[in-house]
């Protein structure tokens, strides 16, 4: 949290036309989009690459999150995939030649019941097999680590233990698209900002480009990284998927001295907390229970947060509130992605990460490049197609995991 | 937060209510004869539309009935709200 921001040069990318034909585009320049585009570069040396933005680059989900970075996930198939998230965030600082302020501060899990407990120490149990870093930490040991959680015992949510994954923690996300943006396009991927995509132009039953509002551009694959927008795009083909786009919000304090050296979640009470390296307090709750494009939840899920978060941490009584945000969450029947192939020849999709898909942001493009380069999913992603709503595979992450982002 | 018109109570806040999801998604007449894909749309994929959506709602602290409205998704504006069962729209 000492850490000064770092400087970045005036200009990341050029911002080139569209050219009229690409091998891959990629829709949807948020955290997803770049990392898929940065490793068909380096990992395939396909670089006849557009990623094509409506807006402007990473103002999405990737400017709205709340960073946090984890791979404690209960199922193998999660895990892995996390997992190899994380090991990319530990080499990319250096591998972007920019520093994103990937901080591996740790996050709790705190457990408030019995249930809690069990499903807590299951899930250090599952991870350690797994080859993740998980540890089960005693009340007294939460209090060590992270000093300002309420750890009385007549608390009204009272701390039984908690999970920490020491590995985990934040990053800067601005920084993490920006820094994947100019290696993308230093290997000559075209950036292209303000150019919606509309339809798709088809031969047959294949994709063979796309209509947006900048022209038509004919495309080898079409890669859809569209976040909550991903059934709208599907649609223009016939393609139906299982996908709720749901307002999500967060909220940041006035920026305040360093009091909260870790990430602290709780799913029991539903709010999670860091602390950004500015100063300001960063809080997050879950996804508004309708369906909605507004990028505004209601006020109500910010109250409840509010008071889970004052609950935990009385400490935060006298901050304020400075601004509140929203987001467009694809949110998937089993609160897993999915990232594969889909019925329709050369159009792919990559959506479903719903209100955790930052962590997940280097993997999901090292995994969608693979697929989208070989035409077959990489292992990592296999479990993961649309497949398994029809083979019943699910990967069930809703109940069992520290799932909450 | 939404103003919900619940179409026996009129307009109520929004934590009066419980969300139901898409409206008329019938269960399925014959599940048995269904072939996987056919049930795994009717167990996982509903509409998702950026525009009007129908959808049901219930009026948990209050009359603990069930209704439908037509809610536009891009701005929230709600368009129309049914009695269930009904096609009629309501304006309490
Ligand atoms: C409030 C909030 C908190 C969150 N907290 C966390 C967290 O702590 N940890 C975590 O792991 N995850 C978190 N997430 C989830 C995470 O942000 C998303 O899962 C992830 O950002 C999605 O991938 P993306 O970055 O590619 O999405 P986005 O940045 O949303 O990228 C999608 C892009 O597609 C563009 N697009 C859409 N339609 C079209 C079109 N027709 N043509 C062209 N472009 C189009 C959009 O404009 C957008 O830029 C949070 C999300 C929110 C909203
Ligand atoms: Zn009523």
């Amino acid at each position: 949290m000492s850490h000064e921001l770092p400087e970045h040069p005036d200009w990341l990318w050029r911002n080139p036309d569209p050219k009229p034909s690409y091998d891959v585009v990629v829709v949807g320049a948020g955290g997803h989009g770049l990392a898929t585009a940065y490793y068909l570069a380096k990992n395939h040396g396909i670089t006849n690459v557009a990623v094509l933005e409506r807006g402007w680059l990473a103002g999405g989900n990737m400017a709205r999150n709340t960073t946090i970075i984890r791979s404690n996930y209960l199922w193998d198939e999660s895990a892995a995939l996390y997992e190899h998230a994380l090991k990319l965030w530990e080499v990319l600082p250096e591998e972007l030649e920019y520093d994103f302020l990937f901080s591996q501060r740790g996050v709790l899990n705190l457990a408030h019941t019995l249930q809690d407990v069990r499903e807590g120490v299951r899930r250090v149990h599952a991870n350690r097999l797994g080859g993740v870093d998980a540890e089960w930490l005693s009340t007294e040991d939460v209090k060590k680590f992270c000093p300002i959680v309420n750890t009385s015992s007549d608390a009204r949510y009272p701390v039984l233990g908690a999970t920490l994954q020491p590995r985990a923690g934040i990053a800067k996300h601005d920084h993490v698209a920006w820094a994947l943006a100019r290696k993308a396009d230093a290997y000559g991927v075209d950036l292209i900002q303000g150019c919606e995509v509309t339809g798709f132009l088809r031969d047959g039953d294949r994709v063979v480009g796309v209509e947006t509002t900048r022209g038509r551009i004919n495309a080898g694959k079409v890669a859809l990284a569209a976040a909550g927008h991903t059934s709208t795009l599907a649609a223009r083909v016939g393609l139906r998927l299982p996908i709720q786009s749901h307002p999500l919000q967060a909220l940041v304090s006035e920026l305040l001295e360093p009091v909260h050296p870790c990430v602290v979640m709780s799913n029991h009470v539903h709010v999670y907390v860091s602390q950004a390296h500015k100063g300001e307090l960063v809080m997050g709750a879950g996804i508004d229970a309708y369906p909605s494009y507004t990028r505004r939840g209601s006020v109500q899920i910010i109250e409840a947060q509010m008071a889970a978060a004052l609950e935990l941490f009385p400490l935060f009584g006298r901050a304020h509130v400075i601004r509140t945000w929203g987001g467009v969450v694809d949110v998937s029947p089993d609160a897993s992605p999915v990232v594969g192939l889909t019925p329709v020849e050369n159009l792919l999709v990559n959506c479903g990460w719903g209100t955790g898909g930052f962590k997940a942001t280097p993997a999901a493009g090292w995994v969608y490049a693979h697929t989208i380069a070989t035409g077959q999913p990489h292992p990592l992603n296999a479990p993961f197609g649309l497949e398994r709503f029809t083979t019943g595979a699910l990967i069930d992450e809703h109940g069992a995991a520290a799932v909450a982002h | 937060m939404l103003l919900i018109p619940c179409p026996w109570c009129g307009d109520r806040d929004e934590t009066e209510f419980g969300y139901g999801g898409q409206a008329h998604v019938p269960y399925p007449e014959a599940p048995e004869t269904l072939t996987d894909a056919e049930w795994a749309e009717y167990l996982f994929v509903r509409d998702n539309p950026e525009g009007p959506f129908t959808e049901q709602w219930v009026h948990t602290a209050g009359c603990r009935r069930w209704f439908t409205l037509v809610r536009d998704t891009t701005c929230n504006d709600i368009l129309a709200v049914h009695r269930t069962g009904t096609t009629n729209p309501v304006h309490p």
